[in-house]
């Protein structure tokens, strides 16, 4: 499988990035971890003009705390969140959704940029964002704008990224007291998209969830959060009874399509129970 | 263990020799197909049909040939004037090279490109372009078996229905009469899907025609470099190219599991562009290719019944299976029977009466029937009688162990004819299923899975205890073509007493290079390490059929062994001279001759070789070399008695296989490190389509799931610790009693897995789930019956 | 475009095609056809090689991006005889058609790197991304811990295989 002719830039600063963005306009891909994008065009499914880069570029790879934000780059590679001690002390959820992504080469190369500027609802990382509430810092010739995850994806395969910005970097707040995460989804193997996956973020006043982010994988054709799940859950106590109904919720709100993963009806199901299993896992981790 | 007779330093059977063939594979000096760089090299890229059935309106080379480095583009109508568009396939049905009007399943061949480079042919492929006119494609055998459907095979006149050919065997009446009278009868539909080898490396060959000296040389991924050979001067000797021209070689290859077995038109289009050109041409399937086009494995649909007593004792078994064989049946089955030997089905258990039929039929399906580590329906029989034997046990209330030691075929049985015919040659069926038992403590399973079931918790065990049947074969039943279906050895000892030994199979992994030297180091007494093994050029090596079906031990295996024992009768001669002693004075132990009651007036095997070339009796023929091609009086019947246990998520369906013991009994072995090895993969070749892999076709003909992506071929992850054992029961006509083993866990691991997830979920009435049995398949289940 | 690597050590300098995947360019153009191609969707792992320590698919990335950076094959993992994991592999059987092997070896090099006293699981987790078809990954499994064992300085476990 070999790809279309090509011409390739490798810039080396953002500024000269969004410049050959601006230039090429629609010709042109961004190039960062390739794994989606590569295949894409060995297939020749995808042929675009112009591969720009942005590996080259430094400064865009840290994750750092910047008052009650952690910074994430967004050339992170999957296999730095995996194993990111900062991370780890405050959501475990990213070594548990990392783990599940692909193989250890593709998360040698893989980026969390890349995962959600790819706009695919198969990928991981955007549930987890949903959860986290995140917000993705966008660079454009303008500057620098903020993008509210839940306003970032837009339909199949659509971000709200404009065609000549890049996304440079997720903001996720720094978990409050009591705070627990999870993430799980159900894979026909190792490395597969999600049959189904479920992100939960949850925040505890005693035995009530003050707060609770849920983000769902590959059940909708655009990423989803669980809304009326999170809803139905603040200000009470996760008993069995609530948390049963929270499942139920998701998998009455999601859109699953039947596919060579299993049935519509299977993936709502798996929703479902993914949800309460996902909200037993973050509550035993609260701290 | 079986007891060696040869010390560790000459290495013969039983011991657990390091692989001679390593040191080039783990430095990255293996030599694979690809690997090879010739002058002048073209490289070929095929275009391949989106739809599953169509007319060709018309192709248009203009822009392909515009392509920078596209060299030419070949089509049917160009191989049409040769008469070389269409092909015999080993069933003697016939398959396109490329076609002139219609294509029959998607990804077909439709036209080559041949370029300078491989980037300028795939980009020339895709330049291309073809019209097509798109007919509705038959993708249901049972629909194509109507006899209102539409006739595929237009090619073949007078063809007025998709019917391929009917078999039966067995006592159809008597079976009938059984069945009427038996007390318990159970019956059960099946369908062992569709399923791809998928070695690692995929299929691919370099085409080079030299025309000064009208000579050609085709690196190849074959399994059966000498038959190829045969079938390329059958197909292209009209044009000159008879068998002395041709020189087949096959290279290391990056796994075979039966799907290298077959002649694909991409190496046929590849030599005649080189015979065209004049230059080599190299042609390398990508992944889709392989999984899209090439000859696939299994999709038998089976009705299986048995009939037996309420006290448990089988009556009697019958089964009716339609195969659906694609466009044309080009199934790699070398016997008198289509279905191969399907007819191993009745089992390991003592019944008199069965009766087996199958029907074959054509639909837009890629064509093929070839092994996927199992050749000749063996795994399909296998899978119905060990899913129906559970199936009769769980309508007794019967333990399935129970009761299958209640019906095993007794050790003082063999030989044991079956009611299809065969002669099984030896087995203990006892003592394995005895051993797989303690070695996974049966019991305290059964007890723990009691406590479980009373908990709502999914835990099942699984049995199966299966009996191969391998070593094609003997001569009145097997052929490729008419040419019979013996395997030969060569052995070459040189005056200092080293050897090369060359065999007519070729080895993808199995460790020939040193099973082989074993085998004649045991014989010989010469150290295994100072023979060297040589296979898969047909210019140097003995005519062979080749690696596959589990037969190279029992055929080439024999083979090296009597062309060795040649060499000890030889070796007498000389000896005798040496010693000054008449024959049958002499004692000889692998590695030397003494005189009797003298034992330090010996010669050693080397001294007797250097004899050979330089001191030998008058009369004697000079030299120390020994051929034999061995015709197997019988096939071989290795056996096995496996135990799977898993656990399921109830809420999920997701199954995990927590332990599997595998006993195998494959004779004397001969190296049991590699035995194990050769058992672990085919272990992962079982749950691979017991719980993963399937190739999935929709409405349209259209696959569904044309890479690594969606094909899911186990990964270490899903792979379970296997652990493994064996029993020894040697073949009695072998001459070193040894039976194949490569394919046994392939055929016997599926239906212990099945055997265990439905045991897990019969509590809740689920009698039967057909495989790959996926979660999703679980979960619908238990939602059907409303436990979840 | 050229580029400059230094692959096994040695510099080379090259001029190719944006599209040329790096594994075309590590086999084709400096014949070290050591590393393989088996699926072409970064799925097999046979095109596994190190691009500055890291183990990655060359399947699925492009020789250009290799620009200034190094690269180890299987061809270079040992300067004399054998390094351990390939050792490994020989004395546990861990390879039968070794066409996944050299990819095996350098992700696992890669894995030791970073976790120099895997467990069995985390040995399996961490060949996730290479498929073998000939072993059932029981003996690579082995392979590894050998090697694993054998550069910590510790004696591996018995190289005989163990029946039930």
């Amino acid at each position: 499988m070999i790809a279309q002719s090509f011409n390739y830039e490798a810039p080396h600063t953002l500024t000269e990035a969004i410049h050959l963005l601006q230039h090429y306009g629609d010709d042109a891909k961004i190039l960062s971890g390739g794994h989606s994008l590569i295949p894409m065009m060995k297939l020749r499914f995808a042929s675009p003009a112009v591969l720009i880069d942005i590996n080259n570029i430094p400064g865009l790879s840290d994750i750092i705390i910047d008052g009650d934000t952690i910074k994430i780059g967004a050339l992170t590679r999957e296999v730095q969140l995996e194993h990111s001690d900062l991370l780890k002390e405050h959501y475990p959820i990213f070594a548990d959704v990392t783990k599940q992504i692909a193989d250890p080469q593709v998360r040698n190369r893989g980026t969390l940029g890349g995962n959600l500027a790819h706009g695919d609802a198969a990928n991981d990382h955007p549930a987890v964002m949903l959860a986290l509430g995140a917000s993705v810092i966008a660079t454009g010739p303008d500057g620098s704008r903020s993008i509210d995850i839940n306003d970032f994806f837009q339909g199949f395969y659509t971000t709200a990224l404009e065609q000549n910005e890049v996304l440079t970097e997720i903001y996720i707040p720094v978990p409050p007291d009591h705070t627990g995460s999870a993430y799980h989804k159900l894979e026909r193997k190792v490395g597969d998209y999600a049959t189904a996956g479920v992100a939960v973020v949850l925040t505890m006043d005693g035995d009530i969830c003050k707060n609770i982010g849920i983000g769902l994988t590959n059940v909708n054709a655009v990423p989803m959060r669980a809304l009326r799940s999170e809803e139905f859950l603040k200000g009470k106590p996760l008993t069995d009874q609530n948390v049963k109904e929270a499942g139920k919720l998701a998998s009455e709100d999601c859109a699953p399509s039947s596919d060579l993963r299993g049935s519509e009806a299977y993936k709502r199901d798996m929703g479902a129970v993914l949800v309460r299993r996902m909200i037993a896992s973050a509550l035993s981790r609260v701290k | 263990m079986i007891q060696c007779k040869t010390s560790k330093a000459i290495g013969g059977m039983g011991h657990s020799m390091k692989r001679k063939e390593d040191a080039r594979f783990i430095q990255g000096k293996g030599h694979y197909v690809d690997d090879i760089k010739l002058e002048g090299m073209l490289y070929m890229d095929i275009v391949r049909s989106p739809y599953a059935y169509a007319k060709i309106k018309n192709i248009d080379i203009s822009e392909a040939m515009k392509v920078p480095g596209v060299a030419a583009v070949v089509t049917g109508k160009d191989l049409e004037k040769y008469n070389l568009h269409w092909m015999p396939t080993l069933m003697s049905d016939t398959q396109m090279v490329l076609p002139t009007d219609t294509v029959m399943y998607q990804s077909q061949e439709v036209a080559a490109v041949i370029a300078t480079s491989r980037y300028a042919a795939r980009d020339g492929r895709e330049a291309v372009k073809v019209e097509y006119e798109p007919m509705k494609p038959l993708m249901d055998p049972y629909k194509a078996m109507d006899p209102s459907s539409p006739v595929l095979r237009t090619d073949k006149k007078d063809k007025k229905d998709n019917h391929i050919w009917h078999w039966e065997v067995g006592d159809k009446n008597k079976t009938e009469e059984v069945f009427k009278n038996a007390e318990v009868v159970v019956e059960q539909d099946m369908y062992i899907p569709r399923i791809h080898v998928a070695s690692i490396e995929t299929c691919g060959c370099v085409a080079d025609y030299d025309k000064i000296n009208n000579h050609l040389t085709m690196y190849m991924t074959t399994q059966a470099p000498h038959a190829i050979r045969t079938v390329i001067a059958l197909v292209a000797g009209h044009v000159g190219l008879t068998e002395e021209k041709i020189r087949v070689v096959s290279p290391d290859i990056g796994g075979g599991f039966g799907g290298k077995v077959p002649v694909y038109p991409g190496y046929v289009i590849a030599i005649a562009v080189s015979f065209l050109v004049g230059k080599p041409v190299k042609w390398i399937e990508d992944r889709s290719e392989n999984l899209q086009a090439d000859s696939f494995a299994r999709d038998y649909h089976i009705k299986v019944e048995m009939a037996g007593t309420k006290a448990g004792k089988i009556q009697a078994t019958r089964f009716k299976v339609l195969a659906d064989h694609g466009y044309t049946d080009a199934a790699a089955n070398p016997s008198k029977f289509p279905t191969g030997m399907f007819s191993i089905g009745t089992g390991s258990y003592d019944y008199d009466t069965t009766f087996m039929e199958a029907d074959a039929v054509y639909t837009n399906k890629p064509p093929g029937g070839v092994a996927y580590r199992c050749s000749f329906r063996v795994t399909e029989a296998v899978h119905a009688i060990e899913r129906i034997t559970d199936r009769f046990a769980l309508e007794l209330g019967r333990d399935p162990a129970d009761l299958r030691f209640q019906n095993f075929i007794k050790k003082e049985d063999f030989p044991w004819k079956s009611p299809t015919g065969w002669s099984y040659d030896s087995g203990d069926y006892h003592a394995g299923l005895k051993k797989a038992m303690e070695a996974i403590d049966y019991e305290g399973l059964r007890k723990e899975q009691i406590q479980k079931r009373a908990e709502g918790k999914l835990m099942g065990i699984g049995i199966s205890t299966f009996t191969e049947i391998v070593g094609a074969g003997p001569s009145k039943d097997f052929d490729i073509l008419g040419i019979k279906m013996f395997d030969s050895a060569e052995i070459r000892v040189h005056p200092t007493g080293k050897a090369i030994a060359r065999f007519g199979t070729k080895s993808q992994g199995q460790g020939h290079e040193t099973t082989y030297a074993q085998i004649v180091a045991e014989v010989l007494g010469i150290p295994a390490e100072n023979i060297q093994v040589e296979e898969g050029d047909t210019d140097t090596a003995p005519y062979g059929l080749g690696t596959y079906a589990s037969r190279s031990t029992p055929t080439a295996g024999a083979a090296a062994a009597v062309a060795a024992k040649k060499l000890v009768d030889k070796a007498r001669k000389i000896a005798a001279h040496l010693l000054e002693v008449s024959e049958d004075d002499l004692e000889w132990e692998p590695g030397k001759f003494w005189v009797k009651g003298a034992p330090e007036k010996s010669k050693s095997i080397q001294e007797i070789v250097f004899a050979a070339y330089t001191n030998f009796p008058q009369g004697l023929e000079a030299g120390f070399e020994a051929t034999h091609y061995y015709d197997p009086p019988n096939l071989t019947f290795p056996s096995g008695a496996y135990i799977c246990v898993v656990d399921i998520d109830k809420e999920t369906g997701h199954i995990t296989v927590r332990r599997f013991v595998a006993i195998d009994d494959c004779g004397h072995i001969i190296n049991p490190m590699i035995v194990q090895g050769q058992v672990h993969g085919g272990l992962t070749q079982g749950i691979a389509p017991a719980m993963y892999e399937e190739l999935i076709y929709d409405e349209e003909g259209n696959m569904l799931n044309g890479t690594f992506m969606d094909y899911l071929v186990p990964t270490a992850v899903e792979s379970p610790s296997w652990e493994t054992g064996h029993t020894v029961t040697p073949s009695p006509h072998h001459p070193i009693g040894a039976k194949g083993v490569g394919e046994s866990p392939t055929v016997g691991a599926p239906p212990a897995i099945a055997n265990a997830i439905v045991d897990a979920l019969s509590p809740y009435g689920i009698k039967h789930l057909d495989i790959p049995i996926t979660p999703f398949k679980v979960w619908k289940a238990l939602k059907e019956k409303g436990v979840i | 475009m050229k580029i400059n690597v230094t692959v096994n050590g040695t510099a080379h300098e090259a001029d190719i095609e944006p599209r040329t995947l790096l594994v075309h360019f590590i086999r084709e153009n400096l014949n070290l056809t050591g590393t393989h191609i088996g699926c072409d969707t970064s799925h097999c792992g046979a095109c596994t090689i190190l691009l500055d320590g890291q183990s990655v698919k060359s399947c699925t990335i492009l020789a250009v991006q290799a620009n200034d950076k190094t690269i180890q094959t299987i061809e270079g993992m040992a300067a004399n005889g054998l390094h351990p994991l390939q050792e490994g592999f020989h004395e546990n059987h861990g390879l039968h058609c070794g066409y996944c092997t050299p990819g095996m070896i350098m992700r696992a090099s890669e894995l030791l790197a970073n976790n120099p006293n895997p467990t069995e699981d985390e040995i399996r987790w961490g060949i996730s991304g290479n498929l073998c078809r000939c072993t059932g990954y029981n003996n690579i499994v082995k392979s590894i811990q050998y090697a694993s064992a054998k550069m910590r300085g510790e004696t591996p476990a018995s190289t005989e295989p163990q029946f039930v």
